[in-house]
């Protein structure tokens, strides 16, 4: 098991927003987090690269053990550097160009010199088919060009395992196809990747393991195939139904 | 204009400008290097909402920005050496600027530092920066630009306010106006040329502001 995660609880004030939530990736996998707005999905993301501070929660990495609440900065900064997250804004920075946005992480995260740095962001640009924007600002980009940049910043520093929060729902509809074809590649090329996503084509025919979430909880997990054609759930079904009568119209 | 007004006038140009370069200039240059230091550490620590440091912070900027500036020079430079803290004049001038003005700027900072979104101080951490490198390299760089017309405001009520300087025994520019006048009683004439010395540095200093934000906008080659 290559990535392992126990018991997240998180709670926001007196809103409980993770009741307990596991999981357990295998390298290779495509891990998609479904469920309705508001289900804690975003959130048990962010938990696990420590955007949030977890209430209670275990995450056991390649066979090493951290505790969501109470990991050190030094646990952390470890867990972030095998990780990579796309976020569903981008956040590209905003005052470096697209390569110094890919390079940034591998001079001064991980202290690789210049030229060594540079080479592999323009194969990761390469990869993303954004080389030829190498030189521009990220506002001179369309978000369907940014969030292919972030991935290539995240490819870039070699991750085990790439973390997408909703990387298309902030995309106009005409751009999303180009991120979710990066993805895809990504996905075939044998990445491990855990995405809460709506985009339930992608999630039918890109992941392999499904997450169903609603109310801090996990309603739901198994492989795709089985989630799209014998939920157990009764409320399972019902999302599926709802989300393909949304797609039909 | 009389002749006489016209020769002291021309007589003591070259004097002023030569006090206002040699004097005035490096006196606001110090001064503001030294209020920019102080304001983006003073900004960084109730950023980063340091405790105990955040609240000297505060009180620092209560205490500058509620009392005059030439109260504040008189009480370091006349009243400070009867505790036994003797100041030079010019010492004294570049401190008292120096900090009165970093108050101002220090909430010029903050405000800008807390503008920046939240999303690239998380993006910094995901690539593996820790703190300091992504207000380094992501979080400042972006502040600075967003601050730049505050600050460049700043230097410019800085470069008039060191004529108060006169006021704690620093001959320089306005000073000199003040002893020439002494010798000729020509205060319309000598202050109206000060004045439009002082207006042409200005001129000047907006001038490069208007350089500085066009080269920062869209961040084409402002890269930090």
């Amino acid at each position: 098991m290559m990535l392992s995660v126990k018991g997240v609880r998180k709670s926001f004030g007196e809103t409980d927003v993770l009741r307990g939530i596991d999981l357990n990736v295998e390298e290779g996998d495509v891990v998609a987090i479904l469920g309705p707005s508001g289900s804690g999905k975003t959130t048990f993301l962010r938990c696990l690269n420590f955007l949030e501070r977890a209430d209670a929660g275990e995450l056991i990495f390649d066979g090493e053990h951290y505790d969501l609440h109470s990991a050190t900065k030094k646990e952390i900064s470890a867990i972030r550097r095998r990780t990579a997250f796309v976020f569903q804004n981008y956040n590209l920075f905003q005052n470096k160009t697209v390569l110094q946005n890919v390079t940034l992480g591998l001079t001064s995260g991980r202290g690789m010199n210049k030229a060594a740095a540079e080479k592999i962001a323009r194969e990761a640009l390469e990869k993303v088919g954004m080389l030829a924007k190498a030189d521009a600002y990220p506002i001179a980009l369309s978000g369907g060009q940014q969030q292919r940049v972030a991935i290539a910043r995240g490819m870039a520093t070699q991750p085990e395992i790439i973390y997408f929060d909703e990387p298309t729902s902030a995309l106009d509809p005409e751009l999303i196809g180009e991120v979710l074809a990066v993805m895809r590649q990504l996905a075939s090329e044998g990445m491990t990747m855990l995405v809460v996503t709506h985009e339930m084509e992608f999630a039918r025919n890109v992941s392999n393991q499904i997450i169903f979430m609603e109310g801090g909880h996990v309603i739901e997990a198994g492989p795709t195939a089985e989630f799209f054609s014998h939920p157990k759930e009764e409320r399972s079904r019902s999302f599926i139904r709802s989300i393909l009568n949304k797609e039909s119209l | 204009m009389n002749e006489r007004l016209w020769n002291i006038l021309v007589d003591s140009f070259p004097k002023l400008l030569e006090y206002g370069i040699k004097v005035t200039v490096p006196l606001t240059i110090l001064s503001f290097l030294l209020s920019l230091i102080i304001s983006v550490i003073v900004a960084m620590i109730q950023y980063a909402d340091i405790k105990g440091l955040r609240q000297i912070c505060r009180f620092y900027i209560w205490l500058i920005r509620g009392t005059p500036l030439l109260v504040q020079l008189y009480i370091v430079f006349y009243g400070l050496p009867s505790v036994g803290i003797t100041l030079p004049a010019y010492t004294a001038a570049v401190l008292v600027f120096g900090f009165n003005e970093g108050a101002y700027m220090a909430e010029t900072m903050r405000g800008s530092l807390e503008s920046v979104s939240v999303g690239q101080l998380e993006a910094g951490y995901c690539v593996g920066l820790n703190y300091l490198q992504v207000m380094g390299h992501v979080v400042l760089p972006q502040a600075f630009r967003t601050a730049f017309p505050a600050l460049s405001n700043s230097l410019i009520s800085m470069l008039k306010g060191t004529s108060m300087a006169a006021t704690i025994t620093v001959m320089e520019m306005f000073r000199q106006a003040q002893v020439i006048n002494g010798r000729v009683y020509e205060s319309l004439g000598l202050y109206g040329e000060v004045a439009l010395i002082y207006l042409a540095f200005c001129t000047l200093l907006t001038w490069l502001q208007h350089k500085g934000e066009k080269k920062l906008a869209s961040y084409g080659g402002a890269s930090s």
